[in-house]
């Protein structure tokens, strides 16, 4: 006993210790002028490489420059028609493939025949590049609208289909027996539990099915369409007009930007429980 | 009401859980079930209450339901089983929309249930704003709104802290001191069985099996009393003598797997 107590003693003479704190880093902090303050010089870097002649003007037009084209392109209302075409092929063939998805997903997800079915060709179908498809939608349909509509539609349903059926799985098992245990009707289970519950997979998917058809849509407009944003930005390529192509592709992010946008505030004003 | 059930057999594919079970839940009385984990004491409940298909054997229900009741067999879940994207009050309004009552009689049910269990001031809260012990109360308001003949409690208070599960137990106490609703209450823990229960079933580890039914002869609200306390701590014994082997068993199978 005298030998360990005889440390003790010892040690309980030192003078305390401070603590030394560890626990730094690791957490994101907010910094709320960083983004801006990025952009802004990014922008300055890009004006000042055209000024000091370090670019050639014609392979990088300046900001300044693509400014003035896009506002050019305001004035003489040719932004508007383009992008009236844009949004009105993304508006048809996402609607008409977002419903069918949808409706085919919620087969899947409730039934499972249709999901013994829907699988394996989903998974065949799905990683097709749609735009391959384009030309035997022009075949099928003509070069106008309809095969443009057909090609984004088709690029929106799997993703739907998919977002669809696995966000009904993703309802909680526990909420649909206890809708059970008291007796709702079957169609009540589906409107009251299932469709809510799936509703954030399924907002989800259309933040992945938006930017696909944004995709589609300039990819199609490329291969033909005389009025359109992809239609507008190859054209003002081939006429090496740079400038109004760096126009066309700010229109292109902005138009994106919105889209994702407006996803939020639904997802804000229809998630406000999560 | 009594609720019958004859030669219950269950089976999960090959994984056979109930074997066996012959027990009539009494008009009146709260049934504990005890027994080690996986021995099929949540499936035994989802058998009487229709949501599970047994395998084999028979459930059966006689005697009165009370007036005005929607929904004779009614659960109360452990993780409370509410709709996180409705209102307290929405949440039960849930259980009653596909009845065919006026909005009055709704609404006076929903109030009722509400004001059982405090939480009238909160009927406007989502779940997600409320602790674990005020959504447990919202799933026993959801299930008074129906005006059950038996509940049916799978570990009610297992997602709880110690206190709040206190709590919740007075709940329970003065629930049953009112209405006297049959019950079956499933749990881990011998404590609730003892201040709950009328009797305690003891089934064996899986396959689930009737191994006792021990009666606790204190009435109910004499459970905290000086007096009554070695009769308790007699039947507590024997409950843990029961169920200590066989819980071991279990534990050493379920880490096997
Ligand atoms: N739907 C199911 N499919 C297959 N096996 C299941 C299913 N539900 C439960 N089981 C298994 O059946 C056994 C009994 O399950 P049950 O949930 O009834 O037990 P329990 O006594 O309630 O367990 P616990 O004490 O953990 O709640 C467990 O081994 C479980 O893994
Ligand atoms: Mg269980």
């Amino acid at each position: 006993m005298p030998d360990t107590s005889l440390p003790m003693t010892e040690r309980s003479a030192a003078p305390p210790q401070p603590v030394r704190f560890r626990g730094g880093g690791f957490t994101v902090k907010g910094h709320r002028w960083a983004a801006l303050l990025a952009f802004v010089v990014l922008i300055a870097v890009w004006e000042s490489t055209n000024r000091f002649g370090l670019v050639s003007e014609l392979f990088l037009p300046p900001p300044s420059a693509v400014a003035s084209a896009l506002a050019a392109m305001a004035q003489d209302g040719s932004l508007w028609q383009h992008l009236k075409a844009s949004l009105m092929r993304i508006g048809v063939g996402w609607v008409m493939g977002t419903v069918a998805g949808m409706a085919v997903g919620f087969a899947m997800g409730i039934g499972s025949v249709a999901r013994a079915v829907g699988v394996p060709l989903v998974s065949a179908f799905f990683p097709i590049p749609k735009i391959a498809l384009l030309p035997l939608f022009i075949l099928w349909f003509g070069i106008g609208e309809p095969s443009k509509f057909a090609t984004i539609g088709f690029g929106v349903f799997f993703p739907t289909v998919i977002a669809t059926y696995s966000a009904i799985d993703s309802v909680p098992r526990n909420l649909i027996r206890m809708a059970q245990s008291f007796g709702l009707p079957w169609a009540s289970i589906l409107r009251k539990i299932v469709l809510p519950g799936a509703l954030p997979g399924i907002l989800a998917g259309f933040r992945i099915t938006a930017s696909i058809a944004l995709i589609l849509v300039v990819a199609a407009e490329m291969i033909g369409a005389e009025y359109g944003i992809g239609a507008f930005v190859l054209t003002a390529g081939n006429l090496m007009l740079t400038d109004q192509l760096l126009a066309g592709v700010l229109v292109l992010s902005l138009l994106g930007l919105s889209i994702g946008t407006v996803l939020s505030i639904l997802e804000r004003r229809l998630l406000k429980w999560r | 009401m009594r609720l019958i059930i004859k030669d219950l057999c269950h089976r999960y594919d090959d994984l056979v859980v109930l074997d066996g079970i012959d027990l009539t839940v009494q008009e009146g009385e709260v049934l504990a079930v005890i027994g080690p984990s996986g021995c099929g004491k949540s499936t035994l409940l989802g058998i009487a209450g229709g949501i599970v298909a047994p395998t084999s054997g028979t459930i059966a229900v006689a005697g009165e339901v009370p007036d005005g009741c929607l929904n004779p067999i009614t659960f109360i879940f452990q993780d409370f089983a509410l709709l996180p994207w409705r209102s307290v009050e929405d949440n039960l309004s849930l259980v009653l929309e596909h009845h065919p009552l006026s909005a009055a009689e709704r609404r006076e049910r929903i109030e009722s249930g509400l004001r059982r269990m405090g939480l009238w001031d909160f009927r406007k809260a989502l779940p997600k704003q409320l602790s674990g012990g005020m959504r447990q109360r919202v799933g026993i308001a959801r299930a008074l709104a129906v005006r059950p003949a038996m509940l049916l409690l799978d570990e009610p208070l297992s997602a709880l802290d110690a206190q709040t599960r206190e709590l919740l137990m007075e709940d329970f106490l003065s629930l049953w001191q009112r209405e006297r609703t049959t019950a079956v209450y499933v749990t881990h823990n011998l404590d609730e069985a003892l201040r709950l229960a009328d009797r305690v079933v003891v089934l064996s580890r899986r396959p689930g099996r009737l191994r006792e039914i021990v009666t606790i002869e204190e009435p109910r609200d004499q459970r905290l009393e000086p007096s009554a306390q070695a009769h308790l701590a007699e039947v507590r014994d024997r409950l843990w003598h029961l169920i200590r082997a066989e819980a071991q068993l279990a534990d050493r199978e379920i880490a096997d797997a």
